[in-house]
């Protein structure tokens, strides 16, 4: 029989072994340090053609001609995929029955609405003619002006934000808040266009059997490409299989299904052969989405103490003409600091671009640049120390909600943080500091947090007859440590060493595991795997405990604990037999019982659940050059329970390095008269280089969430972002007196 | 990238004979040209690979000069004791420039034919307007996103910087391009764009750079290259100074200044003015100071770029300075 | 254009191809001998997880011509390990979490592996100037470095 155990009814570890909180080395690290590790574009099925976009050159019109002939006639090119012999949709790529099911160029008309739209498709015998073979598609456009800038069209205010969140939301009278405001600043910060840029270009091997589909892709979300494949094919979602046990980074470019991705399926279809598409670099500029630029303004107002009266956070941004992404960035003002009075709002633009998406912290880290800022600047206005202000202002329930959170180690984020970087001996004037070479030297801090975000994940689970156990669950690993986390959990889940245990992943075929995104992955597909764990533990237990010839018999099901593939009793742990003498007394080869993982409602209405954290930063900044060095970060997170620290670690550090990134590096630049994007390359859409991280601490702060979940995990694969950026952006205006108010801050902001 | 054929030469002489061929190019390290055929900039007929020759990679330091074969590596270059102790400005821009991985694969003579980074320029299939690879086409920068482009040695045809690293050093201390039999000073070798920005180096089909001499001095053997950029590294220069002092026998006066600039003009840039107004004065800081703002006499920007005119200058002063600290 | 033959010693194997001059050393790993774990990026030279070894140096296999690798050794990540022992590289990347997707991590560990045979991983200073031509968007930097500085150690001692 199997017991269906309803969500969170376990508390953590009640049977649990020893594997969650080990350091343990990433299970799939021998695959990946010796080049074993097989990504999309890795795979080259028999029979294989090469597909490469032709895309568009101009922002917005139409492709007047295209010379597929000259295509053609390049030795080794199969075929050209144009609008015209495009093989049938079952729905139009232009539906749209829900904010997830994004709009996709599909190469359904001639009309060209962003640049580096896909406008045909070459197929070809090798990589190189299918190349050449695009380039010699030669389009002509009729073309219409583009439209770029925060200014660039007439704004409105978006029926959602984010996820779908209100566009406007407040709490008390702002303006009434700031009138009796003691102090008030209001100032307007510019974040610009980013894009994700993954190291692992989007990519598709594709094949058809009839009509199944057998794909190999990137994607952090398994069961919605699937879905998303289906529908647009007109297919039963089971005929579709999609492996993706390795993603080269994600950060929400491969969580949907993107067109250039479909476009490589309706290749094959097309030529009745597999296909491999894969992006050039330049080409991930446009239809695999990016981060929307933003224009904030905040205005605050504090009282004699320091006390904020208003926070008052607008936010500009841009989605495509055609469709819906709306980066929330104001909303970030929620969660962080105490204040009777909190508006937040947004309006857009739409503009001649690809559609905006999810890019790690959406809206979080866009919003927490901001805020961060807003605040050290009311925190000086006050004559006060940043972090005091901070102190002042700690919001002990959630500002917008009043709900109480379920937990919330800030201050001791904020005193362990603060006390390895030295942040006592801070003056509070800028530009008062220079270290013995002259460099200006400057200190800042800023808050991070996330919420603490759980979805929908399922997971199955087996104990074999030979003692060993499986655990399945379609989890994407996209550099988080998926392989290795959720093997430790499903270890202490099924009582076993992990050696003992086969974990399977990153295959559609498997339970649906949810999306690897909104760092909810880890909470939701660990419960999932933690909840099956039980359930086929809970199977076990009762057949060694109704069973007379088991040392078990009579203990009850509850009585029983699990571990290192022995059922123990409870009262006597002298008392025990193996899984294996179990499972072969009752004649059974295996047993199996799945699980779910999901957010509960009640403490989901009960509670305010968020990750926290404190980011200080050290920069120099030359003084003649501007030239800006993060010479130190360190960073203190509470995120509930930690499943492998070695892994968090590094997701603290990548995090905060997109935060260095985003605060001096990442910029898209926008020729305004074509509207193309002018660095869309790595050499000149700046990431950070080894070079530019000279010192990164973080520290793993110790919390207990008994209500996120029974695991009491939160996530931690975007927190890092927050707090970070801003603190660069202070502690820059630490050293050298000038604000910055316009992002990434660039040597000449700084030259004076 | 089209299809080409690929011949690889037996000598230096078959090399030239087969680069005067038409459509024919020669190819070394190849991480401007391969990467500008992807582009679609340069579209070759045949590749004349001469990375196999013989002999041309030599590096040989005395006392009079450096005679760097055309072959060798910018790694190697800069990595070699002799070339770090007698012309540290020249391992410095070498180790400075691009990464590890680039710098084994790119060679001296290859590294004087490095294209500018113009993004108009490399972009053909999107922007179909540069003077540089179509004459009398236009130029699509001007107007457009200008934050990398020169401000100096412009002209209203071409506004492209030049964006390499050695030639700044190379140019600051008179060195000589051999082209087998015949000589080109560095700084005649490359030109400006006037009305021909398709023109970039003195050098004809059928000749091929052999070697780089650069003459041994005292400037040299005192001189430094100051990079400045964003990123910490494998950036491109926002500016670049290559500066050589050397003193007279008070450890004071300047007797001798070379000042070459980067990152800032449509070639690498010697700043003569600057030298002139030092020359034979006592270092002191703010007459270098006041001197460097010669180095960007005549500058024009594009808006974006601006910061570059306010930026150089600042860039050699500290050079100055520094070069004159370790006295 | 036609095809020419193109003899390439790889990982200590000798292979023949016939292909496009215009075919480069990192398409004809990936695509005609099976060899994927050499990344591409970028494919111009602005990324680094291409990187292999051409006669013992790091170089970029997407600017590399596979015909101009005839007559030379060519190292891959696939050719590091020996007989199933991981390089000492490949240990400390490992042990250090020096890599997160692991996307950029085979051209990471061919660049250190030259790094530290070139003498350029004498501190950590530069070893971050000396490893700075290899991107990594999930920011494994600081891991990376503490790899390499222990791979040095122990390849010193």
């Amino acid at each position: 029989m199997t017991l269906e155990l309803s969500l969170n009814q376990q508390p953590a570890h009640a049977r649990q072994g020893s594997s969650i909180g080990q350091p343990l080395t990433r299970r799939d690290g021998f695959l990946k340090v010796t080049g074993g590790a097989r990504y999309a574009a890795d795979n080259h099925p028999p029979g294989m053609l090469y597909a490469v976009l032709a895309v568009s050159s101009i922002a917005r019109g139409r492709v007047a001609a295209l010379d597929t002939e000259a295509a053609k006639a390049h030795k080794g090119v199969v075929e050209v995929m144009t609008p015209k012999n495009r093989p049938a949709l079952a729905i139009d790529p232009d539906a749209k029955d829900n904010p997830f099911m994004f709009r996709l160029d599909l190469l359904q008309n001639d009309q060209v609405r962003y640049p580096n739209q896909s406008i045909a498709v070459v197929i070809a015998e090798t990589l190189e003619a299918a190349t050449e073979g695009a380039a010699l598609l030669s389009p002509r456009y009729e073309a219409l002006p583009a439209r770029v800038g925060l200014d660039g069209a007439k704004s409105f205010v978006p029926r959602g934000v984010g996820i779908g969140g209100p566009a406007v939301q407040h709490k008390g009278d702002v303006e009434t808040g700031l009138r009796s405001a003691k102090t008030r600043i209001e100032a307007t910060y510019e974040t610009p266009a980013q894009y994700h840029n993954a190291m692992e270009p989007h990519a598709i091997v594709v094949a058809w059997d009839g009509d199944r589909l057998s794909i190999d892709t990137p994607s952090q979300g398994l069961a919605m490409a699937q879905g998303r494949i289906a529908g647009l094919f007109g297919i039963a979602p089971e005929n579709i299989h999609i492996r993706s046990p390795f993603l080269g980074g994600g950060f929400g470019s491969k969580g949907m299904i993107s067109g250039p991705q479909v476009l490589g399926i309706l290749a094959a279809r097309l030529v009745g052969r597999p296909v491999k598409l894969v992006l050039r670099r330049e080409q991930m500029y446009g239809p695999v989405g990016h981060r929307a630029p933003t224009r904030q303004t905040l205005r605050m107002g504090m009282d004699g103490e320091g006390r904020l009266t208003a926070i008052d956070h607008h936010a500009r941004t841009a989605s495509s003409t055609f469709d819906d992404f709306f980066e929330p960035a104001a909303d970030a003002s929620h969660t962080l600091y105490a204040s009777p009075a909190i508006a937040t709002s947004h309006d857009a633009v739409r503009l001649d671009t690809g559609t905006p998406l999810f890019m790690r912290a959406p809206g979080e880290a866009t919003g927490s640049i901001a805020l961060e800022s807003a605040i050290d600047e009311a925190a000086h206005a006050c004559g006060m120390d940043p972090l005091e202000f901070r102190l002042r202002n700690y919001a002990e329930v959630e500002p917008m909600t009043g709900k109480p959170f379920s937990s919330k180690a800030l201050r001791e984020c904020y005193r362990q943080a603060a006390e390895t970087f030295g942040w006592a001996s801070r003056p509070l004037q800028p530009r008062l500091m220079r270290d013995a070479d002259g460099f200006l030297t400057g200190w800042g801090m800023g808050t991070a947090t996330f919420p603490a975000l759980m979805f929908q994940a399922e997971a199955r689970a087996v104990l074999r007859s030979d003692g060993s156990g499986l655990m399945e669950t379609g989890a994407q690993d996209m550099g988080q440590g998926a392989w290795t986390a959720f093997a430790q959990i499903a270890a202490d889940g099924l009582g076993l060493d992990i050696d003992r245990v086969e974990f399977r992943a990153g295959s559609s075929d498997l339970p649906n595991a949810g999306i690897a995104g909104g760092s909810g992955h880890t909470a939701t597909a660990g419960m999932a795997i933690h909840n099956a764990g039980a359930a086929v533990i809970a199977r076990l237990a009762d057949l060694a405990t109704g069973n007379e010839a088991s040392p078990l018999f009579g203990a009850g099901n509850e009585g029983v604990l699990a571990r290192g593939g022995r059922l123990y009793r409870r009262d006597d742990e002298s008392r025990g037999e193996s899984y294996a003498e179990i499972l072969m007394r009752a004649g059974l080869t295996e047993i199996e019982a799945h699980g779910k993982g999901a957010p509960d409602p009640a403490s989901q209405e009960t509670y305010a659940k968020h990750a926290h954290g404190a980011v200080f930063a050290e920069v120099k900044v030359d003084p003649d050059f501007g030239q800006i060095r993060v010479t130190r970060l360190v960073g203190a997170f509470a995120a509930g329970r930690v499943i492998n620290p070695r892994l968090v670690r590094s997701q603290y550090y990548g995090g905060m390095i997109w935060g260095i990134s985003f605060a001096l590096h990442e910029e898209a630049i926008t020729d305004r008269r074509s509207g193309r994007i002018q660095n869309a390359n790595l050499a000149e859409y700046h990431v950070p280089v080894n070079a530019d991280v000279p010192s990164v601490e973080a520290l793993l702060v110790h919390e207990d969430d008994p209500y996120v979940n029974a695991l009491g995990i939160k996530g931690v694969g975007e927190i890092g972002i927050t707090g970070t950026a801003g603190a660069i952006a202070n502690a820059v205006w630490h050293a050298t007196g000038v604000r910055p108010r316009r992002f990434p801050i660039r040597i000449e902001d700084l030259l004076g | 990238m089209r299809d080409f054929s690929y011949l690889r030469a037996a000598s230096v002489d078959a090399a030239r004979q087969a680069a005067a061929l038409p459509g024919a190019m020669l190819l070394a390290g190849g991480t401007t040209l391969i990467d500008l055929a992807k582009c679609g900039v340069a579209e070759p007929e045949t590749l004349v690979d001469i990375t196999h020759l013989k002999g041309l990679n030599g590096i040989e330091v005395s006392e009079r000069s450096a005679i760097i074969g055309a072959l060798a590596k910018m790694g190697h270059v800069a990595d070699h004791a002799d070339i770090k102790s007698r012309f540290p400005a020249v391992s410095e821009a070498l180790w400075q420039a691009a990464s590890a991985q680039i710098r084994n694969m790119a060679t001296i003579g290859g590294n004087l034919m490095q294209r500018t980074r113009c993004p108009y320029f490399r972009d053909p299939a999107n922007f179909p307007a540069c003077n540089k690879r179509e004459p009398g086409s236009g130029c699509s920068a001007i107007g457009g996103v200008t934050k990398g482009h020169a401000v100096l040695g412009t002209s209203d045809a071409c506004i492209a910087m030049y964006p390499g690293d050695l030639a700044v050093a190379l140019v600051a201390f008179d060195a000589v391009v051999h082209l087998g039999q015949s000589q080109v000073p560095v700084d005649d070798f490359f030109l400006l764009p006037g009305t021909t920005p398709d023109r970039e180096h003195a050098i004809e089909p059928g000749e091929m750079i052999t070697a780089i001499e650069i003459p041994g001095s005292a400037s040299a053997r005192r001189s430094t290259y100051l990079k400045i950029r964003d990123r910490q590294s494998y950036e491109f220069a926002a500016a670049s100074a290559a500066v050589g002092i050397e003193f007279e026998a008070d450890g004071r006066t300047i007797r001798d200044l070379r000042v070459a600039l980067g990152g800032v003009a449509t070639k690498p840039w010697r700043a003569r003015a600057v030298e002139d107004a030092l020359k034979g004065k006592v270092l002191e800081p703010d007459a270098v100071r006041a001197a460097s703002l010669l180095a960007v006499e005549g500058a024009t920007d594009h808006g974006a770029n601006h910061y570059k005119i306010e930026l150089a200058p600042r860039v050699v002063a500290r050079a100055i300075l520094k070069m004159g600290e370790t006295a | 254009m036609t095809k020419i033959p193109v003899y390439l010693d790889i990982n200590g194997h000798h292979h023949e191809l016939q292909l496009e001059p215009r075919v480069t050393l990192l398409d004809a790993l990936r695509d005609r001998l099976g060899l994927t774990g050499t990344k591409k990026g970028c494919d111009h030279g602005q990324c680094g997880a291409c990187t292999v070894h051409v006669d013992g140096e790091r170089v970029l296999a997407c600017l590399t011509l596979a015909a101009q690798a005839q007559g030379r050794t060519v190292t891959t990540i696939e050719g590091l390990a020996r007989e199933g022992e991981m390089h000492p590289v490949q240990a400390a990347f490992l042990e250090q979490d020096a890599f997160q997707c692991g996307y950029c991590t085979p051209g990471q560990i061919m660049s250190a592996v030259a790094c530290i045979r070139e003498g350029h991983a004498g501190s950590d200073e530069e070893i971050r100037e000396y490893m700075a031509g290899n991107l990594c968007r999930c920011g494994a930097y600081p891991h990376i470095v503490a790899a390499v500085r222990q791979a040095a150690q122990e390849v010193a001692s």
